[in-house]
């Protein structure tokens, strides 16, 4: 059992009556990369800023080791953050932004340029000391971001948003870099994300936030396989929902669009209406081994993403989204062709609103 | 059509431009012209010679300077941690802190001077003008408020072209105090503009007069004024000069912007 390094307790914020935070419990280990991820809005920068003591807790606890840091201010929390933004200062060259966490905490200058080219050689950028950051591309620059944040070898990493000014490719080779040094270090570090793919690809664990509350929190295969609620569903991934009529509430037994399959999950005595959701890998066009349900409809969308071709089924009423791979031997179905599409019982989720 | 267009715009524009130079030029050639017609039937810089012989010329220049020098330092202290405050930490007091600033220009100096000297005479609780030391402490702090309208909104422009509150957040969460933050990253950002604001307030107090006079204080504007009511050329010659004086300090500020620290805005 790793050990617990951050600790959130019941912690709200409002701002002006408006709550933004509306206590959220949380335990991050150390060396954990933790994720908050939710769209604009859900309080997960607010939790970022309160940690990092830019904004004070309206109410509730943050611990680091224990010991409660809601008194200290930003500048003597030991803690390395990146913004969105870069924010390196414009009037020093690179060496002097990695180095000014150094200088305050007054290292001798011999020992500061060693270390300045260590970190310079960490993110990859050696021999950049004396460039300025307008010189540089945007990743550079968050590359010489990053390096100042852990120059001073922080107690942990603050991420917010580094990557959303960035542009595609450099994002995907830069968070695998972020978190191949944030596993060199094992530095515990929460990242703030809007972007789904990027949390589930480089986080230990994901903390979902939708309008101030924790929707779940958990490792990015519990987030995407059992999510817990329907915002998590339908945030972290694509998501089928078929409204369904209850027809035998003892057989468990329901009805989408005039075609009638048992849910042995549906929990005992559900009557009337029903919404279930399924990931869209988890149906197959067609009608192979082990998949208990089987439903026909049309064609009404394809699309050829190249290793996968997505197809989109109506059944009536629903519609269903089912991921397909490419056989190049065989073509995907044509626009309006009649097709049977089939699932497991057991990949069906019964979510709470 | 090209003609056409020629007539009606560009044209128009042209005439704009030469009849608005020809206001500022024509005076300006005047007393140029002249300031060097001191001989009769010849061009001459005797004007210019006579005023810088007198001594009085380069001790009240001298005396100006060091004023204006003093004016720049107090009111960048001022100005500088008054204007990041008000962006960084109340926003909302801005409408009223530019409105302050402003008044300068709405009080007449006269009037300033006036309250000034009755505040802090020989009889008040802090006599200033007691001591020629006070008296000058009195001037410079009198000139940081006439040059706050132009220091504070140049301070402030520059403080527009950067990113306060992030880096701001970013320098104090490697550790940093707030002084540390408005001396390394904040200040070294603004230096153009606040330079700006300093030669505005250079050329404000160079030709200054009510004050100075009043508070009897050996200034160039005084001096100035003295020459222009007992000779004939010598003023124009002046004139010129603190014309110069003026036009280089804005080229300075030109010049200056051009090293100006490039942002990392893209």
């Amino acid at each position: 059992m790793a050990e617990e390094f951050l600790r959130i307790e019941n912690l709200v914020k409002a701002f002006n009556g408006n709550t933004v935070v509306k206590g959220a419990n949380l335990a991050f280990n150390q060396g954990e990369f933790i994720s908050l991820l939710g769209p604009s809005g859900c309080g997960k920068t607010t939790i970022l800023r309160m940690i990092a003591g830019f904004e004070r807790p309206t109410s509730g606890a943050i611990l680091v080791e224990g010991k409660d840091i809601s008194p200290l201010p930003p500048n003597q929390r030991k803690i390395g953050m990146v913004f969105q933004a870069y924010a390196l200062f414009p009037n020093m060259n690179v060496e002097d932004n990695v180095g000014f966490g150094l200088r305050i905490a007054g290292m001798p200058a011999a020992e500061r340029r060693a270390r300045v080219e260590e970190m310079l050689k960490l993110i990859g950028l050696p021999g950049f000391g004396k460039r300025f950051p307008f010189e540089m591309s945007g990743g550079q620059q968050q590359r010489v971001a990053l390096a100042r944040a852990l120059a001073p070898k922080p107690r942990m990493l603050l991420l917010d948003e580094p990557l959303s000014a960035l542009d595609a490719k450099i994002r995907v080779s830069l968070r695998q870099e972020i978190r191949a040094i944030q596993r060199d270090l094992g530095i515990t570090t929460v990242f703030v994300t809007h972007d789904q793919e990027e949390a589930l690809s480089i986080s230990d664990r994901i903390v979902v936030l939708s309008a101030g509350n924790v929707e779940q929190f958990g490792t990015p295969f519990e987030i995407y396989n059992k999510p817990a609620t329907r915002f998590v569903a339908q945030f972290v991934g694509t998501i089928n929902t078929l409204e369904a009529e209850v027809v035998d509430p003892a057989e468990k037994s329901v009805s989408v669009d005039g075609q009638t399959f048992s849910v042995p999950r549906l929990p005992d005595g559900t009557r009337g209406p029903v919404s279930l959701t399924l990931r869209p890998e988890a149906v197959s066009l067609g009608k192979p081994n082990g998949q208990d349900i089987v439903l026909s409809g049309k064609v009404s969308e394809v699309s050829f993403l190249g290793s996968v071709i997505r197809l989109r089924v109506d059944l009536g009423r629903n519609q269903l989204s089912l991921d397909t791979f490419n056989d190049r031997h065989t073509p995907p179905p044509m626009l309006d062709q009649q097709v049977q599409v089939s699932m497991s019982s057991n990949d069906i989720l019964i979510l709470p609103n | 059509m090209k003609r056409g267009k020629f007539w009606s715009g560009k044209f128009w524009s042209w005439v704009v431009f030469v009849v608005g130079a020809l206001y500022f030029i024509v005076p300006l050639l005047a007393t140029i012209q002249f300031s060097l017609s001191i001989r009769r039937g010849t061009w001459s810089l005797d004007a210019y010679a006579n005023v810088f012989q007198q001594p009085q010329f380069q001790q009240t220049f001298t005396y100006s300077l060091i004023i204006a020098v003093a004016a720049i330092i107090v009111g960048l202290l001022l100005v500088v941690p008054a204007a990041y405050f008000v962006r960084l930490r109340a926003p909302q007091l801005r409408p009223l802190i530019e409105f302050v600033t402003l008044l300068p220009l709405i009080i007449p100096p006269i009037i300033l001077v006036f309250g000034y000297i009755r505040l802090y005479s020989s009889s008040s609780i802090l006599p200033l003008t007691n001591t020629d030391i006070g008296t000058n402490i009195l001037l410079t702090l009198a000139y940081v408020a006439l040059a706050l309208p132009y220091m504070y909104r140049a301070v402030d422009t520059g403080l527009r072209t950067i990113d306060v509150q992030t880096l701001t957040e970013a320098a104090d969460i490697l550790g940093a105090n707030t002084l540390t933050i408005l001396l390394r990253v904040i200040f070294p950002n603004i230096i153009v503009a606040a330079l700006s604001g300093a030669f505005l307030t250079l050329a404000i107090v160079i030709g200054e007069f009510t004050i100075a006079s009043l508070l009897n204080r050996p200034a160039f504007g005084v001096y100035m004024q003295n020459i222009g009511a007992n000779r004939a050329y010598e003023p124009a010659a002046l004139a010129v000069i603190s014309f110069i004086i003026t036009w280089a300090a804005m080229g300075m500020i030109q010049l200056l912007a051009r090293f100006a620290p490039k942002t990392a805005r893209t």
